[in-house]
């Protein structure tokens, strides 16, 4: 987490957040539909982004984004909480800029030759 | 130029699939610990916001006035290959968070219930969700140093599981004995399958 975040003598992990967490959505905390936690999200080039139209946390995303990366793990990189990380790729969803791939509801959930893979895998490691 | 590419982002690139299992178990039973311990990430840690305002509240007017809580959840990864990724996910500890379980639960593959022989009733509430939902769950009897103070049998017995759960005894803090638990998981969730088929 942030533990490592720049030294400041007297703001650190204990005096909680200095800023309140839903001030970079504006306020807005509804949670945009979708964005499980590991569905996985890829944005567009930054070559195609216009970074001035956007704020630094929309960036900051864009730039983790650029690979596919789990909800869970994209909110943990750029060090927002999950709702807020949510609110900001519905913008950016909205926008063009990231596309979204939810993952499998649990009725279709993985099939018997997956689930051996997996065992298969965790043996291998 | 690709300036003029207009493909949706990501066009091209695998995305690979996300299996979700949850660690569970009472406060202070190793939860994070066997997520760090078979994890290939240092653990990471994601916050969700609890505010006092519901979901219906969309108003700028209100955000002043809400109280907010924090509450963290660590999580680990495991990539099987580049088209297949386990996630961890540890349950938040204490009882007010239940309805972070759901969302948790929702989709999860199943759960690796960690119980502490000397403090076993912490772990009823996490079993008693997965039997209530249906999902999947072994139990991870976490010896602490190396003791062994009770029988699978009887922890069997004591949480009074149905027979086909299994119980399995576990070093939270070492990586082969977690990668058995998440084994013995999947092979789990594979038989039900099977005897669902």
């Amino acid at each position: 987490m942030a533990a490592d975040t720049p030294g400041h003598d007297w703001l650190d992990m204990d005096a909680g957040p200095v800023v309140r967490p839903y001030t970079v959505t504006g306020g807005r905390v509804r949670p945009a539909t979708g964005f499980d936690l590991v569905a996985f999200v890829v944005a567009a080039p930054l070559d195609r982004v216009d970074a001035a139209q956007l704020q630094p946390e929309h960036r900051a995303i864009i730039e983790v984004a650029q690979r596919p990366v789990a909800v869970a793990e994209l909110s943990a990189r750029v060090d927002l909480a999950l709702g807020v990380v949510r609110v900001l790729l519905g913008d950016l969803l909205g926008a063009g800029l990231v596309v979204s791939y939810e993952p499998q509801p649990a009725a279709a959930l993985p099939n018997y030759d997956i689930l051996q893979a997996v065992v298969n895998g965790l043996r291998a490691l | 130029m690709d300036s003029v590419r207009s493909e949706r982002p990501g066009a091209g690139q695998r995305i690979p699939m996300a299996l979700k299992i949850l660690i569970a178990g009472g406060f202070g039973v190793g939860k994070t610990t066997l997520v760090g311990a078979v994890s290939e990430i240092r653990p990471l840690q994601t916050e969700e916001v609890l505010s006092s305002a519901g979901e219906d509240t969309d108003d700028v007017s209100g955000v002043e006035a809400k109280t907010t809580t924090t509450v963290a959840m660590d999580f680990g990864r495991i990539t099987i290959n580049e088209d297949l990724q386990v996630y961890l996910f540890g349950t938040p500890g204490q009882d007010r968070f239940w309805f972070l379980w759901d969302e948790l639960a929702f989709g999860a593959l199943g759960a690796v219930v960690l119980a502490d022989t000397r403090r076993l009733a912490d772990c009823f509430p996490s079993v008693d969700y997965f039997e209530t939902r249906r999902t999947p769950f072994v139990v991870g009897v976490n010896c602490f140093d190396g003791k062994q103070l009770h029988s699978p049998a009887s922890v069997r017995n004591a949480l009074d599981l149905d027979p086909d759960v299994p119980v399995v005894l576990c070093d939270a803090r070492d990586r082969q004995s977690g990668k058995d638990l998440l084994i013995a998981l999947v092979e789990h969730v594979a038989k039900r399958r099977v005897v669902a088929a």
